[in-house]
C-alpha cells in the first residue's frame, strides 16, 4: 500500500524540485535532436567569431592588445541568452506538451517550478558552453576558464538576468498562450544592443547610456573588458551589477505571480494554446 | 438560489453514499458561485454539496460551464464571486493543503508524449510525494492493464491506453477527491466500460468522492449518485439519476437531458 508523505504546506519541497529536474532530464536524452540543438548553435558562434577575431587581431593592433575580448564576449553572451532559453523551452515544453494543468494541479508551488527551471537551465548552459569554451581553447588558444575568480562574478550576474529574463518571458506566455511564445525567442536581443557586449558603453549616445547602466549585463561585459584589455576586474562593477539582478529578479517573479494570477482569471491554464 | 440540501428521488443504493450531502462534513461545497468571462456569465450563482464517498455527475450541452465549475473547484480559475470548499479547505487560499490529497483527470490536459509511462508516473509520484512508488506504479499497472506498455513512450499509446494511463496518473496518489473531466471521451465502448468499472470498484475501496463531468447519460447513470444537471451557467436540476428521470417522467437520463437542451416544460412544472 502506498503512503503519502507529508510536507508543511507551505515548505517548499526538495523532492518536487528533483522531480521537475527529472521530468526535463528524461526529456532532454530522449531526443538526440534537442541535445543536438544545445551544442550546434553555441558551436557555430564560437568558430565564426574565432576566425573574425583572428582576422582582425591581425589587421588592428588594438584587438592584437586585446586579445580574446571578441571570443570572451560570445562566450559570456551565450551564457546570457542560452540560460535564458534554457530556462523559458523548458517551460515551453510544458505548453507544447499540454501538460501545465497537471502541474498547476499537483502541489507543485510557482516558486518550485521556477526553481526546477533554474536548474534545467544550468543543466543545459553546461551542455551547450562547456563544449563551446574547449572549442575556443583548442581552435582559437583563448582560455576562458583563466579569466579565474572575476569568471564566477560574471558568471552569476549573467545568469541571474537570464532567469530574471526567463520568469518574465514565461508570465507572458503562461497569460497569453502559445501566440506570445516568439517573445521567448527575442526578448534577449532587445537587451543586447543596449548591454554594449561587443563594444565601450562610451560608444552609445549620452542618453543612452543611462539606459545602458540599467542593464546588469553592461556592467558585465565592461567588466570583461576591463579584465582583458586592462588586467583589473572591477568589483564594484560587479557590485552594482548584482544589486540590479536583484531588484530585477525580485520584479519579474512578482510579475509572474501577478500573470499567473490573470490566467486563472482569464481561465487560460487550462487551454495553454494561441 | 438553487443549492439542494436533500435528495428528492429514489433512496440511493446500498453501499453508496446518500445521494446529496445531509448537511455533515462534505467533500465540495459550493456557495453562490459565479464566473464571468468578459461579457459572458459562464456560471452563474451555483450552489451545491457534495457529500464524501458519493459519485457526482455533473450534466450539460457544450458551455453549460461545467468544465468551468470543475477547473474552479481545482482552483485553476478564480471566481468572479461566490466561494468554494474543498475537504474542508478555503479554495484558492488554501489549495495548497489540500492538493496532495486530489486529483484530476482532464481533456484539455496530456501526459508528456516523449516520457514513457513509467517515466510520467515517476514524476507525478513525486510530485505527490507517494512513498513506495515502485510498488505503487506496478499496482496501478496492473489494475489499468498497462503493464506491457510501462516502458513505451506515451506519444506511442493508442486514445485507449493514454486514457488510462492519464487515469493513472490521476490515481498515483490514492486521492481522497477525483475531478474528472470526461473521462471515457474518445473511447471505444468496451474501454470506456472498463474505465467505469475501475471508478467504481476506488470509490469503493477507498471511499473516495467522485466528481465527474460527461457528455455520456449511460455513463451518469450508472455510474453516479447524483446528477447536477447545468445549462447556460446554472444548476437546471439536480438529484438522483432515478429522481430526475422520475420528475421527468423519462425512461433515460438522455432523454431527460434532450428535454432540458430543448427547454421541455418539466412534469412537476405548475
Amino acid at each position: 500500500m502506498s503512503e503519502i508523505v507529508s510536507h508543511p504546506p507551505r515548505a517548499v519541497s526538495l523532492q518536487r524540485i528533483n522531480a521537475m529536474v527529472l521530468r526535463y532530464w528524461y526529456l532532454l536524452i530522449s531526443s538526440w535532436p534537442r541535445l543536438l540543438e544545445l551544442i550546434y548553435w553555441p558551436a557555430l558562434q564560437i568558430v565564426t567569431w574565432g576566425f573574425l577575431q583572428n582576422y582582425i587581431s591581425q589587421a588592428s593592433g588594438f584587438f592584437a592588445k586585446a586579445g580574446g575580448t571578441l571570443i570572451g564576449a560570445v562566450i559570456l553572451w551565450d551564457i546570457l541568452f542560452r540560460g535564458q532559453l534554457g530556462f523559458s523551452i523548458s517551460f515551453l515544453e510544458e505548453m507544447w506538451a499540454r501538460n501545465l494543468g497537471n502541474l498547476m494541479m499537483s502541489p507543485l508551488k510557482p516558486i518550485e517550478f521556477l526553481l526546477s527551471l533554474m536548474i534545467m537551465s544550468l543543466i543545459r548552459l553546461a551542455i551547450g558552453v562547456i563544449p563551446m569554451t574547449l572549442l575556443a581553447l583548442f581552435f582559437f588558444g583563448f582560455n576562458f576558464y583563466a579569466i579565474g575568480l572575476p569568471l564566477i562574478a560574471f558568471f552569476c550576474n549573467l545568469i541571474f538576468t537570464s532567469w530574471s529574463v526567463g520568469v518574465f518571458a514565461s508570465g507572458l506566455v503562461l497569460r497569453n498562450g502559445l501566440g506570445a511564445e516568439s517573445i521567448v525567442w527575442t526578448l534577449m536581443f532587445a537587451v543586447m544592443p543596449l548591454a554594449c557586449i561587443y563594444y565601450p558603453v562610451e560608444v552609445l549616445p549620452a542618453w543612452l547610456q543611462y539606459v545602458a547602466w540599467t542593464l546588469p549585463p553592461t556592467y558585465v561585459f565592461e567588466g570583461m573588458r576591463s579584465l582583458l584589455i586592462d588586467q583589473v576586474f572591477r568589483a564594484d562593477l560587479m557590485v552594482w551589477a548584482l544589486v540590479i539582478n536583484a531588484i530585477l529578479f525580485a520584479a519579474s517573479f512578482a510579475v509572474f505571480l501577478a500573470l499567473l494570477q490573470s490566467a486563472k482569471r482569464n481561465g487560460s491554464l487550462l487551454g495553454g494554446g494561441e | 438560489m438553487q443549492q439542494r440540501e436533500t435528495g428528492q428521488g429514489q433512496a440511493p443504493a446500498a453501499n453508496q453514499a446518500p445521494a446529496v450531502d445531509q448537511g455533515g462534513s462534505a467533500a465540495i461545497e459550493v456557495a453562490h458561485l459565479v464566473k464571468v468571462y468578459k461579457t459572458t456569465r459562464a456560471v452563474d450563482d451555483i450552489s451545491f454539496r457534495i457529500a464524501r464517498g458519493s459519485i457526482t455527475g455533473l450534466l450539460g450541452g457544450n458551455g453549460a460551464g461545467k468544465t468551468t465549475t470543475i477547473a474552479m473547484i481545482m482552483g485553476l480559475v478564480l471566481p468572479t464571486s461566490g466561494s468554494v470548499s474543498v475537504l474542508g479547505a478555503k479554495i484558492p487560499e488554501q489549495r495548497y493543503d489540500v492538493l496532495g490529497r486530489m486529483n484530476f483527470e482532464s481533456p484539455y490536459v496530456d501526459m508528456p508524449m516523449r516520457l514513457t509511462v513509467r517515466q510520467n508516473l515517476t514524476i507525478f509520484g513525486r510530485l505527490y510525494a507517494v512513498k513506495h512508488l515502485r510498488e505503487r506504479i506496478d499496482q496501478l499497472a496492473a489494475d489499468l492493464d498497462l503493464t506491457e506498455f510501462l516502458d513505451r513512450s506515451n506519444g506511442k499509446l493508442s486514445a485507449g491506453q493514454k486514457t488510462r494511463v492519464a487515469l493513472a496518473k490521476a490515481l498515483i496518489n490514492e486521492p481522497d477527491l477525483l475531478l474528472l473531466d470526461e473521462p471515457t471521451a474518445s473511447l471505444d465502448p468496451d474501454t470506456a466500460d472498463w474505465v467505469r468499472q475501475h471508478l467504481e470498484t476506488y470509490r469503493k475501496t477507498h471511499n473516495a468522492t467522485i466528481l465527474l463531468a460527461s457528455h455520456n447519460m449511460l455513463e451518469v447513470e450508472r455510474l453516479c449518485d447524483r446528477v447536477i444537471i447545468m445549462k447556460r451557467g446554472k444548476i437546471e436540476d439536480d438529484d438522483s439519476p432515478e429522481g430526475i428521470m422520475a420528475r421527468y417522467n423519462r425512461d433515460t437520463l438522455e432523454e431527460v437531458f434532450l428535454d432540458v437542451a430543448r427547454g421541455r416544460v418539466r412534469e412537476d412544472t405548475p
